[in-house]
């Protein structure tokens, strides 16, 4: 607010006529559908998620890397991975629209999805690396 | 115009005058409800949860390095305050999972009375308290004796 303590109209128009003829707000109900969406997908990969924990609590890295490199492990921790940090970018979007007013909220909102981006990208590079590194290892050792 | 918000905070006396329109009432005049606390929660949650992930990364990406970095990770994991940092983690995430649940049900047209959302509030906080205790349980279990298995 401006100017809390005296009262002051900016704009003689009323919010209906500032609203008029600007058509819709363009991106509707996307975002809401996109968070409903990736937490549906999240919850049958936190539950394969919880059962690898059980499988690998106390693995040495060996015995992780050997989990981490077969196909099907890979693909589940990408989807994860990348499903979880969807879900936090839209999370946390809606925190700020709600706390961060004015200027400031534009560049929040870009900083906040840079640092979310790479720490999904970090998270997606490991699961990689742990996958490919593992196969090719035993490959060279096959030789 | 710095907030579109003024433009609806500011009215008409019938004198013409301008006035400030009252504002809605704040938290703080409201008695303490359960649903309250657990609607702050959830978001509170989320954002422990999504912290922990971007820690649980450590984990997965020292596994890619090699066995060096998983020993330093290790040594995190098998200390008592990284465990109980764990043990954080696992209740955000569990309790963001159990409402979570719960808001798809509201979305879908069930549970959504107020009757039912205040009958069901206690029963989260049930399953959440004994899905975290069963899963740190469990997990910090199935590790300490599959070390036992390693050392005979």
């Amino acid at each position: 607010m401006s100017n809390p303590k005296k009262p002051h109209v900016t704009v003689m128009r009323s919010q209906l006529s500032r609203a008029r003829g600007l058509g819709s707000g363009q991106a509707g109900v996307g975002h809401w559908w996109a968070e409903r969406a990736s937490a549906v997908a999240l919850v049958p990969l936190s539950g394969w998620f919880v059962i690898q924990v059980f499988r690998l609590a106390g693995a040495s890295q060996p015995e992780v890397a050997k989990w981490g490199a077969r196909p099907f492990n890979t693909t589940m921790m990408l989807s994860l991975v990348i499903l979880t940090f969807y879900h936090t970018q839209l999370g946390l979007q809606v925190i700020i629209d709600d706390y961060v007013h004015g200027k400031a909220h534009l560049p929040a909102g870009l900083l906040m999805k840079g640092i979310v981006f790479l720490l999904g990208l970090f998270g997606a590079v490991s699961v990689l690396k742990l996958a490919l590194a593992g196969s090719s290892r035993s490959t060279i050792a096959a030789r | 115009m710095q907030d579109v918000r003024d433009a609806l905070y500011v009215g008409q006396r019938s004198d013409g005058t301008l006035t400030r329109r009252p504002m809605s009432p704040h938290l703080q005049v409201y008695r303490f409800r359960l649903s309250m606390f657990l609607s702050i929660a959830n978001r509170a949650a989320g954002v422990a949860a999504a912290g922990g992930s971007a820690l649980g990364l450590c984990w997965i990406s020292a596994a890619a390095k090699g066995p060096k970095s998983f020993s330093k990770v290790q040594k995190v994991t098998g200390n008592p305050l990284g465990q109980m940092l764990m043990a954080g983690w696992a209740l955000a995430l569990v309790y963001h999972f159990v409402a979570g649940l719960r808001h798809l049900a509201w979305d879908s047209g069930y549970r959504f009375s107020k009757k039912e959302i205040n009958e069901d509030g206690p029963v989260a906080v049930g399953v959440t308290v004994g899905t975290t205790l069963a899963l740190v349980a469990g997990i910090v279990g199935v590790a300490i004796c599959r070390s036992r298995k390693k050392a005979s």
